[in-house]
């Protein structure tokens, strides 16, 4: 037993100790009660009930695999858009601009301080009938925009514009971390700009990459203001479900399922690129 | 072998200005087909600046450079025939040691098989494991990476092999060793070295011919016995090493006067038109004791210290008017001095060099 208690008092242990608390508390206290309630009978508040799996049943048996799809799809939509828009950005930050890359820095973080609500709210005034762009370009070209909101293009158009941030920052730093000789080196040695980025960078960025496409999937993939702000009544996504659930139809049960699957899911894509991506091999630690 | 070997690669009035700063400036060189030229230079005397332009990474801003004949100003790195293996040796950290040594061939679109019997060739001509092949490269020692490094540079089969100080981050022992390695894959084969670093010792033990650079000019050319033997100036000379360097002003026909201490001193030969300048005396070639006392020049100090540097010791002897000698003797040559000995200091007249200021 002092084994412990000489361990219990490791300075390492010690400093983890607020933060592992708080995560208890926090994180996977909440995530045990989701999963707890997810096998309670429906429309019960208490987790003292008999488990049953029939909400699991319930939701099968139901087209909620609609909305995971939407899901689904519009997250990994997210991310592929956003790669061809922030590489050049983050090209940019992490080796051009020098000493501008701050003020760019800044003025991509600046609307983070702002309530996403608020800023896809924006976003309504400008996509609506009549609206910023419709009465621009009525006014201007005589051509109407007056059916771009509440459409799907215009809930990705939110997502890729709330999510940048989250792609763009581990990129910047993925990219920077390539050392300038290696693709001078490459250069050098008979290669293309296209064989440079191919051979070189892309590969050396990686987890810079990766570790942003993975952040951008997981939010947009439980997201829910982009699709009822900006998408209105065009497509329920899964995390509008699980609202859905918990508030309107009273059924924390079923809500707490479709959590569990939403974080299964999720995980199990993580899990599945994790493996089969070694970062540490890409970066040569190996 | 190209028909005109005197100027494989020729340089006329290359200079690179950055701003306002001049790095390089009109630089004139001919670098022959098969030697091994190093470019030698303190620190931020362009010798960098001139390796970056040689490959293709800088353009300069005026001047021209020719392989061959043909003119090289504009041509990207890419298309160039030439190739560096660079400082950080820029190894390709998520690549194989064999993935490394092929890169240029993979890019140049050769065969898989092919490639992969090439990087053989090249890991046993660098005498390193074949079943390196598949080890990544953060795995290899400090020495199998620079082995790496060259066989990758070999690969590309280039007209002139670029050298950016590579060896500059490594132990004494083991840079040694790699000096000379080179200078054998140098002879294995017969390719155009060129080379750059801070160390003229370096140079000499492997090159044909060295340039010294100084403030983005070439100061000296030649060979590295006549760099050491008839250094242009104090700067080159000092270069070479701990040389004993005395001002000095014109005495009249052969003889010059310190102006430390106003000792007159015999010399072989004056440069024309001499006046003031500096008389310099390597430690070896001076004698110390009762063999000096003979010498044509020769003066008195006191031992000030004594260093051991293995088959040879070095005195440090102070004399008249300040000045530190440094003598050396072979350990097994003749000596009775002691610590605070006053001892006689000797050299002969051909054996020291006079520079203008």
């Amino acid at each position: 037993m002092s084994k412990l208690a000489d361990w219990l008092k490791t300075p390492g242990v010690l400093a983890a100790a607020p933060a592992s608390v708080f995560l208890l508390v926090g994180f996977a206290g909440p995530l045990l009660m989701v999963l707890g309630y997810s096998f309670m009978p429906p429309r019960t508040f208490a987790l003292n009930n008999v488990p049953t799996l029939e909400n699991y049943y319930s939701v099968f048996s139901d087209s909620y695999y609609i909305s995971f799809l939407w899901s689904l799809f519009l997250a990994a939509l997210t991310v592929i858009l956003l790669f061809p828009i922030c590489y050049p950005i983050a090209y940019g930050m992490a080796k051009l601009f020098g000493k501008w890359a701050n003020l760019v820095t800044a003025l991509i973080a600046v609307p983070l301080l702002i309530s996403e609500n608020i800023r896809l709210f924006g976003w309504v005034l400008v996509l609506l009938k009549n609206g910023i762009l419709d009465g621009t370009l009525q006014s201007v070209l005589g051509i109407s925009a007056s059916g771009f909101l509440y459409t799907v293009p215009s809930i990705l158009l939110g997502l890729v514009y709330v999510y940048l941030p989250f792609m763009l920052f581990p990129m910047v730093i993925g990219i920077s971390m390539i050392p300038d000789p290696l693709k001078e080196a490459a250069f050098d040695l008979g290669a293309s700009r296209w064989q440079v980025f191919r051979e070189i960078e892309l590969p050396l960025a990686m987890p810079g990459i990766l570790i942003g496409a993975i952040l951008t999937f997981i939010l947009a993939m439980g997201s829910l203001a982009e699709s009822k702000i900006l998408g209105g009544q065009a497509v329920v996504m899964i995390a509008d479900d699980i609202e859905s659930a918990f508030t309107f139809a009273q059924n924390w049960p079923k809500g707490s399922v479709l959590s569990v699957l939403l974080i299964a899911l999720s995980g199990l894509i993580v899990f599945v690129l994790f493996r089969r991506i070694d970062l540490d091999q890409i970066i040569g630690r190996r | 072998m190209g028909e005109s070997n005197n100027s494989f690669l020729e340089l006329v009035g290359i200079t690179k200005k950055f701003g306002d700063f001049t790095a390089v400036s009109e630089i004139d060189l001919a670098i022959k087909e098969g030697e091994f030229f190093t470019l030698v230079g303190p620190s931020g005397s362009g010798k960098t600046t001139m390796i970056r332009m040689l490959v293709g990474m800088d353009q300069p801003t005026s001047g021209d450079m020719r392989l061959n004949g043909e003119l090289l100003n504009g041509v990207p790195a890419n298309k160039r025939p030439t190739c560096m293996v660079f400082q950080s040796l820029a190894l390709f950290p998520h690549k194989s040691v064999g993935e490394n040594i092929e890169f240029s061939l993979k890019i140049a679109g050769m065969d898989p098989a092919l490639r992969r019997t090439r990087a053989n060739e090249l890991l046993q001509q660098l005498r390193l494991p074949l079943d390196y092949y598949s080890k990544g490269v953060n795995q290899c020692s400090g020495g199998e990476r620079q082995r790496i490094a060259l066989a990758r540079a070999l690969a590309f089969d280039p007209k002139i092999l670029f050298f950016d100080e590579p060896l500059s981050a490594l132990d004494y022992r083991l840079r040694k060793t790699l000096e000379k390695e080179l200078k054998d894959i140098h002879r294995e084969t017969g390719k155009t070295f060129v080379y750059i670093t801070h160390s003229l010792e370096e140079a000499m033990v492997m090159s044909d011919r060295i340039g010294i650079m100084r403030d983005g000019r070439i100061v000296q050319v030649g060979t590295p016995n006549e760099i050491y033997n008839h250094p242009r100036d104090k700067f080159v000379a000092q270069f070479m090493g701990e040389v004993n360097t005395i001002d000095v002003d014109d005495a009249g026909r052969n003889k010059v006067r310190s102006k430390a201490d106003g000792a007159v001193y015999a010399v072989h030969k004056k440069p024309d038109g001499f006046k003031a300048g500096h008389l310099i005396i390597r430690p070896e070639i001076m004698k110390i004791g009762s063999v000096a006392a003979k010498l044509p020049n020769k003066l008195q100090g006191v031992v000030f210290n004594d260093y051991a540097l293995g088959s040879r010791v070095q005195y440090q002897v102070r004399a008249a008017g300040g000045v530190h000698w440094l003598v050396e003797r072979l350990q097994d040559e003749p000596f009775d001095g002691k610590l605070n000995d006053t001892v006689y200091l000797g050299w002969r007249p051909e054996d020291s060099i006079l520079v203008k200021d």
